[in-house]
């Protein structure tokens, strides 16, 4: 057998001898979050669509009853703000499910196994997705829209500095709604898909969303009791102030009633991180060992 | 130290005995072709030592224990795990972006350089691809990395001819140079017979066959044996016997060149050749009980 390796122009044998560069975990989790960005153009995708929809439901709007625009910061902000949320929300439950699920799929998890990205690093960074990128994109998203809503409507002269206020208020609150509820409050929720994600051998949404169905079924018929769907409900609905009155009054309004400080203090914030840890230090440990489907 | 160590290797899936204690010991600088039938154990071996499977018994790969310290292992091993594994949504330049970020020993200008060899553009998706372009900008990803392992496992699947040649004419002359070790499976012997420095057969969880080309070069010789001869070749203890257009082929292990010529016409067997005879053997031996 020849040696060609020496013959061939232009093979830089005397790289070999280098130090190879120094890649840290952060490094290495900064860029397992973009290719999942690459790979899941819908994080940002829907979010903006939905975006456009509020616009153009509002444009509508406007156009046909020019009656209704003084109406201030009121229901067409608090719906584009909804619409654009929730989707992010769906969208964070769709890609939680498929995350660990889809690279077993289409067996690129071999590829991903092949690169020095530990299995802990490339969960969290899905994890990530779901927690932090598509809360704080779809804040951005709403904000922007909201914005755009307010020129629209108020010409760009009208806009009072007590309309400018009130509209950065209302940010403020969101990006507190946003950030605690669907990141921190609803963490125990994505880190369930996941570990479902990582687990199942098919239909990562039916071994998701069945089990719940079924605890319900079994603890009503046997216990006639339904403490589950309570906690179900509890972690759904989000941390609701211990006033009723608040609930009867818009979603910002609910929002506003419950201070850092007793978000803070809500043992059932707690609960649900640890809860998700657990399910996530699971999933990784299912990532290690489970193989192509 | 050996790049791959292993000592009665196992693993089992449920009743199924997937590798059944392998000794295995692979030097720095080797090209090893790791040759069995489907479901013989190869890739559940290769998994083991890449880390993406448990395992029992002793393992140790460029002096690590592969499933405990996989991230680390990666830095200076790395795999081909088939053709069609590379996500299908990536795009070229992400995918090079993507390896710049994460591996310390990949080199973006010399994958660069090796996909200005192909048609393949940098804003493809790897679903635009065709098969075979695939499995060049995987090489072309792999061989930019100064790994010290590299593992690959039916590399050429499914791919035709040109591309398969390609594959590994690349590998020997832009990669290879004898402090890399290469652990290759695949069907298609022939082909790679003239890469390899060393054969390994595995048959049903086990090795039943661990030679250097070299020894494999002197070793067997196969004679289209004269029919009038037949018996006096059978008296040298044939290792195999098979018939071509009514005429009687035997192969034989170190039995002297001037011998057999007075037999019949003597040649060079190819690898394809010894395993048939091989694992032809050990599947008789096994029906009779013998093993």
């Amino acid at each position: 057998m020849s040696t060609p390796s020496n013959t061939v122009p232009g093979f830089p044998l005397e790289s070999q001898g280098t130090a190879p560069a120094v890649i840290t975990a952060g490094r290495r989790f900064y860029w397992s979050v973009r290719r999942e960005l690459w790979e899941h153009r819908s994080i940002y995708l829907a979010p903006l669509a939905a975006a456009a929809i509020s616009l153009f439901g509002f444009l509508t709007g406007l156009t046909l009853s020019p009656a209704h625009r003084h109406e201030g910061l009121d229901a067409p902000y608090e719906f584009a703000g909804i619409l654009i949320m929730g989707t992010g929300f769906l969208v964070g439950i769709f890609y939680s499910l498929d995350a660990l699920y889809g690279e077993r799929r289409d067996r690129s998890i071999l590829f991903w196994k092949s690169l020095p990205v530990s299995d802990l690093i490339t969960v969290l960074s899905k994890f990530t997705i779901p927690l932090i990128i598509l809360p704080l994109l779809s804040f951005a998203i709403t904000v922007v829209t909201q914005f755009g809503m307010m020129l629209l409507s108020s010409g760009l002269s009208v806009g009072t500095l007590g309309a400018r206020m009130s509209f950065f208020h209302m940010s403020l609150m969101l990006l507190y709604h946003i950030l605690t509820v669907h990141g921190l409050w609803y963490a125990p929720l994505y880190g369930w898909l996941l570990l479902v994600s990582a687990w199942a051998p098919r239909a990562p949404f039916i071994y998701a969303f069945l089990p719940p169905f079924v605890i319900w079924g079994v603890e009503k018929i046997a216990f006639r009791t339904s403490h589950f769907l309570g906690m179900l409900q509890y972690r759904l609905s989000g941390p609701e102030p211990p006033t009723t009155a608040a609930r009867s009054g818009n979603m910002m309004e609910v929002i506003s009633a419950l201070t850092p400080l007793q978000f803070f203090s809500t043992p059932g914030l707690w609960v649900g991180l640890a809860v998700a840890a657990i399910f996530l230090a699971a999933a990784v440990r299912l990532r290690r060992n489970r193989e192509p489907i | 130290m050996p790049c791959i160590e292993a000592r009665g290797l196992r693993k089992a899936y449920g009743t199924t005995v997937a590798v059944d204690g392998i000794d295995l010991r692979v030097e720095e600088g080797r090209i090893l072709g790791l040759i069995g039938p489907n479901g013989a154990g190869k890739t559940t071996a290769l998994n083991a030592i890449l880390g993406l499977t448990p395992y029992q018994g002793q393992l140790r790969v460029l002096g690590r224990d592969p499933w405990t310290e996989r991230e680390k292992l990666m830095r200076d091993a790395c795999f081909i795990a088939d053709v069609a594994v590379l996500p299908r949504w990536m795009r070229v330049w992400q995918a090079l972006d993507y390896f710049a970020g994460v591996h310390p020993r990949f080199d973006r200008a010399k994958a660069e350089g090796f996909l200005a060899k192909t048609t393949i553009g940098r804003s493809a998706k790897v679903r635009e691809l065709s098969k075979g372009m695939v499995a060049q900008l995987h090489l072309a990803l792999v061989m930019a990395i100064d790994a010290k392992l590299l593992v690959l496992d039916e590399p050429t699947l499914g791919l035709d001819i040109l591309y398969r040649k390609q594959f590994y004419d690349s590998l020997l002359n832009d990669y290879f140079d004898r402090s890399r070790t290469i652990v290759v499976t695949t069907h298609q012997v022939e082909e790679i017979q003239d890469v390899l420095t060393d054969v390994m057969f595995i048959n049903r969880g086990r090795i039943v066959f661990d030679c250097s080309m070299e020894e494999f070069e002197s070793r067997y010789l196969e004679v289209m044996v004269n029919p009038d001869q037949i018996a006096a070749a059978r008296a040298l203890k044939p290792i195999h016997e098979r018939q071509v257009f009514g005429r009687s082929i035997l192969l034989f292990d170190r039995v002297q060149r001037q011998q057999l010529a007075a037999l019949g016409d003597v040649r060079k067997p190819s690898i394809a050749d010894l395993f048939v005879a091989v694992l032809g053997n050990q599947s008789g031996a096994a029906q009779g009980g013998a093993r």
